[in-house]
């Protein structure tokens, strides 16, 4: 096959798809962007239910910021400091930074574990830590094992430049999605016989999509294979502080104090973006129990090294333990609060989410409303969630997920009000997909919808979103 | 080191080259004006301290970007939660404007067009990502900066082909030379994918000349290949003949429409030219849709942190300061510079003559005892240890020739770079007078060289680092 002109100039990587932004998911964000919600100037718009941010606590950080005006540089109070810190790009980064990280990491466990600064090592957010972990582990060509479902962006941050291949460890509803030996042991044996080199197991934990943390056994068995097969284990823990009920989160940090383990196979991924809202800073961290590993991850880290002017700011923040253990139980209590808010919600329209306690997102279960148990249903169930309920959730299959009807919903990026809105659209929705299911049944009316809106969001142009649709999403 | 990468276990990333053991050595004995007045004195480090003064004032008189406010609102939640790879708008669009600046306004950028990066560190590997991978290769002018080869080589796994220059000519780059590195690559079956130059140079501290531009233009079209032109010290040039970018001279030769015109990017970075590389801001510029378009993808990898991204569109946006800034700056540069050739003739040292950059690019030829790089790393030893300087060794630089050293000067005070040229100014007397030198050839000479290698290490390892 002859190569394009851009192939032929451009280099590999810059012309195949493995920055996964060509998938179709993206119409759901391009709907939003050319209509989004507002609460006064577009109530009609569609409600953004697909970005996981964590919106709910920045009055606290806004306080503490007005409150120390030495921790920014560029105040009467901090800007002596200015010339130090604009200097600054050592990449074993401040030392007050590391310190105040590995605290707050700390605190974020209950003060169950304990983390050395000297193994922070910064990055450029989450997205550039997962990378740089693989670029360390793993050559092009090797393989990572990740349970699915998954976070969407585990192929382009774990694959894409590092040529690394990720093969899925499918879980499903018959048992809440656990992680079960079997299907490790299957994964990891078929890698094998196609003769793909596995390097590791990568997982987040807290779960996006689904919202759970792993339990003891289950971590515990995580361990022990990773050890018996002399694999690594990359946990990533970017929403350890999201965690708002029962059973507590279980850090894989917590698991290695109690049992027996090579310590140089574990390696956690760690960021601001989600525990604390603060994703525009890029705030990444790779924190790993190998030395080599921290020392080839600190000369990488030169490639996104954390601003200096941001570094700075949260030392300050992250070392005052009034404020960091305030804000830890403040956040957990508020989206405690949002959780119940919506997933009472729901219930009260018969719809049922997958149990969780974690995260910022329910795991919604749509599977009754598909008109076939299948990938093309889950599809066209959530074209019309978009279209007409004027939603953008995340379907299923977007992470990888092996049984269709499951949607990932967003709670933590917007007011109270606009959830009421939110349910309100769904409550609607779920009674006027009931009222077609009986005509159907009285009647043998397919169901259908309007073939003008279905055929426009099928075949909309790709074309580079406005913004950037693969946000940690 | 077992189940590693090779990428983690390999050597790649650079480190262990003597442009960063000097640096090692610093650190463990920094000069200090009070505590420690006989350290070593770093100027192995291409920063501009320099202007500080301007940007601190410029804070003083605008507190609003600084506290995250605009118009009185707080803006905070919307920069705590920005993290769009297209950059902000107001950044971006007040950074081509910058650029513009810089170069006369004889050029205008498109916003559209940047990408922004976590420094050009990450700007140049994002753009090997780009355009190279494993079995291709970029021609680099020689000598080069040594962090190249871990920013343009270690992940990416692309080669540098050097093209060598040599000081016959003032290290320009020559037909010749070009060709000559394109054959070399070819003859290790590595596809060219284009030429990388820094203009100005680093370690030279030139401009490329119009000619060279021109050179290099009709080179990469000839080949149909790439030309990244890593403009960070743009606003460093402080004498003639001024700067040239690489967009003028496409511009000037009608090239807006033409297929090359894709094939040029433009690295930049506000590390030099504002001294603020602890900010992390770097920049790609390319006329080439599908690579703006990549290079914006991957940028997710290090994008530029917002409250960094709000603070500098305010600082840049003040084109009342930008002016005032870049004159001033390249005054006090062009003093600075001038300082050190001055101090260095009186040593006896000449430097290529430079109009650029925060750095001399020093001769010491003449000092060397024979005309080798074994030569030239036992000077660099002495500097180190006994003179109390950590300058850069050109063979760090990837240079062909024996016997020159970047000496940088603007990361320090007056008082500080005075004490280095006297330091100096001492040693070239006694390594002079001692006969050291291959002018010199005395029979003390003849002996040294009959010594075993190990007696000379221990000899020029014999100095102690002074207690802290």
């Amino acid at each position: 096959m002859a190569l394009t002109k851009d192939q032929q100039l451009l280099s590999k990587i810059a012309t195949n798809d493995r920055h996964g932004e060509n998938s179709p998911y993206f119409d759901g964000w391009k709907a939003y962007d050319n209509n989004p919600y507002h609460p006064i100037n577009n109530r009609e718009g569609v409600i953004q239910m697909g970005l996981a941010e964590n919106q709910l606590c920045f009055d606290l950080i806004q306080k503490w910021i007005r409150r120390n005006p030495k921790a920014s540089i560029c105040t009467a109070e901090g800007v002596h400091e200015f010339k130090n810190i604009a200097i600054f790009q050592d990449y074993h980064g401040f030392k007050e930074f590391r310190q105040a990280v590995a605290n707050f990491m700390g605190k974020a466990r209950g003060g169950r574990v304990t983390f050395d600064p000297n193994r922070i090592v910064m990055s450029g957010g989450a997205t550039g830590a997962n990378e740089t972990v693989m670029f360390c582990l793993a050559n092009p060509g090797d393989a990572f094992l990740v349970p699915s479902p998954c976070y969407p962006a585990f192929d382009r941050d774990c694959g894409w430049r590092t040529g690394v291949q990720l093969i899925p460890v499918n879980c499903d509803s018959s048992n809440n999605f656990l992680i079960t030996k079997a299907a490790l042991e299957a994964a990891y044996e078929r890698a094998q016989q196609d003769n793909i080199n596995v390097k590791g197991l990568i997982m987040a934990n807290p779960s996006n999509p689904l919202g759970t943390v792993l339990d003891r056994d289950t971590l515990r068995s995580l361990v022990s294979f990773v050890n018996e097969k002399k694999i690594h284990l990359v946990s990533d823990e970017i929403y350890a502080a999201s965690v708002f009920s029962t059973p507590s989160f279980i850090s894989v940090s917590e698991i290695i104090e109690e049992m027996e383990c090579d310590r140089d196979l574990i390696h956690i991924v760690y960021s601001l973006s989600k525990d604390m809202g603060l994703p525009g800073f890029r705030v990444g961290i790779v924190y790993s129990y190998n030395d080599a590993v921290v020392n080839c991850g600190r000369k990488m880290s030169s490639f996104g090294l954390v601003s200096s002017q941001t570094q700075h700011l949260l030392a300050s923040m992250l070392s005052d333990d009034e404020f960091v253990d305030n804000f830890l139980k403040e956040n957990s209590e508020r989206l405690a609060k949002r959780h119940s808010l919506f997933t009472k919600g729901l219930e009260k329209v018969g719809i049922t989410c997958l149990k969780s306690n974690a995260g910022l997102f329910v795991w919604m279960d749509l599977r009754r409303l598909l008109k076939e148990q299948t990938l093309e249903s889950e599809m066209t169930l959530w074209r019309v969630i978009i279209s007409e309920v004027k939603l953008n959730v995340s379907p299923g299959s977007s992470f990888h997920c092996s049984e269709p009807g499951w949607f990932r919903v967003c709670f933590a990026n917007m007011d109270d009000d606009t959830v009421e809105v939110a349910l309100e659209r769904i409550r609607i929705f779920v009674e006027k997909q009931q009222v077609k299911s009986k005509r159907k049944f009285q009647s043998n009316l397919k169901l259908s919808f309007t073939s003008r809106r279905y055929d426009e969001s099928v075949m909309s142009p790709h074309m580079m979103s406005p913004r950037s649709p693969l946000v940690r999403a | 080191m077992r189940h590693l990468s090779t990428k983690a276990t390999c050597n790649s990333h650079g480190q262990d080259s003597s442009y960063f053991l000097g640096w090692e050595e610093y650190e463990k004995n920094p000069y200090d004006e009070v505590q420690n007045p006989k350290g070593i004195i770093q100027m192995g480090l291409a920063e501009n301290q320099l202007s500080f003064d301007l940007l601190e004032s410029w804070l003083e008189k605008n507190p609003e970007p600084a506290g995250f406010k605009r118009d009185g609102k707080s803006i905070f939640r919307e920069l705590a939660l920005f993290q769009d790879y297209h950059g902000l708008p107001a950044f971006k669009k007040a950074l081509v404007e910058f650029m513009a600046e810089i170069r006369g306004n004889r050029v205008s950028f498109d916003p559209n067009h940047m990408v922004l990066t976590a420094g050009a560190t990450s700007a140049n590997e994002t753009l090997m990502f780009c355009l190279a991978g494993p079995g291709d290769a970029f021609l680099l002018p020689t000598p080069y900066y040594p962090g190249f080869d871990r920013d343009l080589k270690w992940r990416t796994e692309a080669e540098i082909v050097p093209i060598h220059c040599t000081s016959s000519n003032d290290f320009q780059i020559t037909e010749t030379a070009l060709e000559a590195a394109y054959h070399e690559a070819q003859h290790r079956n590595l596809r060219v994918k284009g030429v990388l130059v820094t203009n100005p140079s680093n370690p030279l501290g030139t401009t490329l000349s119009r000619s060279e531009l021109n050179l290099l233009i009709n080179f990469i079209t000839t080949k149909g290949i790439h030309l990244i032109s890593d403009e960070i010290y743009s606003g460093t040039v402080f004498s003639s003949p001024g700067f040239v970018s690489v967009m003028e001279v496409l511009k000037d030769r009608n090239c807006d429409k033409t297929e090359v015109w894709d094939r040029v990017h433009i690295v930049y970075s506000l590390s030099k030219d504002l001294g603020l590389p602890g900010f992390r801001v770097g920049a790609i510029y390319s006329n080439d849709v599908m690579v703006v378009a990549a290079a914006t993808k991957m940028s997710s990898f290090g994008l530029v942190s917002s409250q960094t991204q709000y603070l500098l569109s305010a600082l840049l946006s003040d084109k009342k300061f930008t002016k005032n800034y870049i004159s001033e700056n390249q005054k006090r540069l062009k003093k600075r510079q001038n300082m050190l050739v001055m101090g260095l003739k009186r040593a006896g040292i000449s430097c290529l003559k430079s109009n650029a950059g925060l750095f001399c690019w020093v001769n010491m030829r003449h000092l060397l005892r024979s005309d080798t790089f074994e030569a030239e790393m036992e000077l660099w030893k002495k500097i180190v240890y006994d003179v109390r300087l950590n300058i850069s060794p050109g063979s760090s630089c990837h240079c062909t020739e024996p016997g020159w050293f970047r000496v940088c000067f603007a990361n320090m005070t007056e008082e500080t770079l005075d004490l280095a040229i006297q330091r100096l100014k001492n040693f070239v007397v006694e390594h002079t007078a001692n006969g050291h030198s291959k002018s010199n050839n005395s029979s003390k000479n003849s002996k040294r060289k009959l010594l075993p290698k190990w007696v000379l290490r221990l000899r020029d390892r014999d100095h102690k680092p002074d207690e802290r």
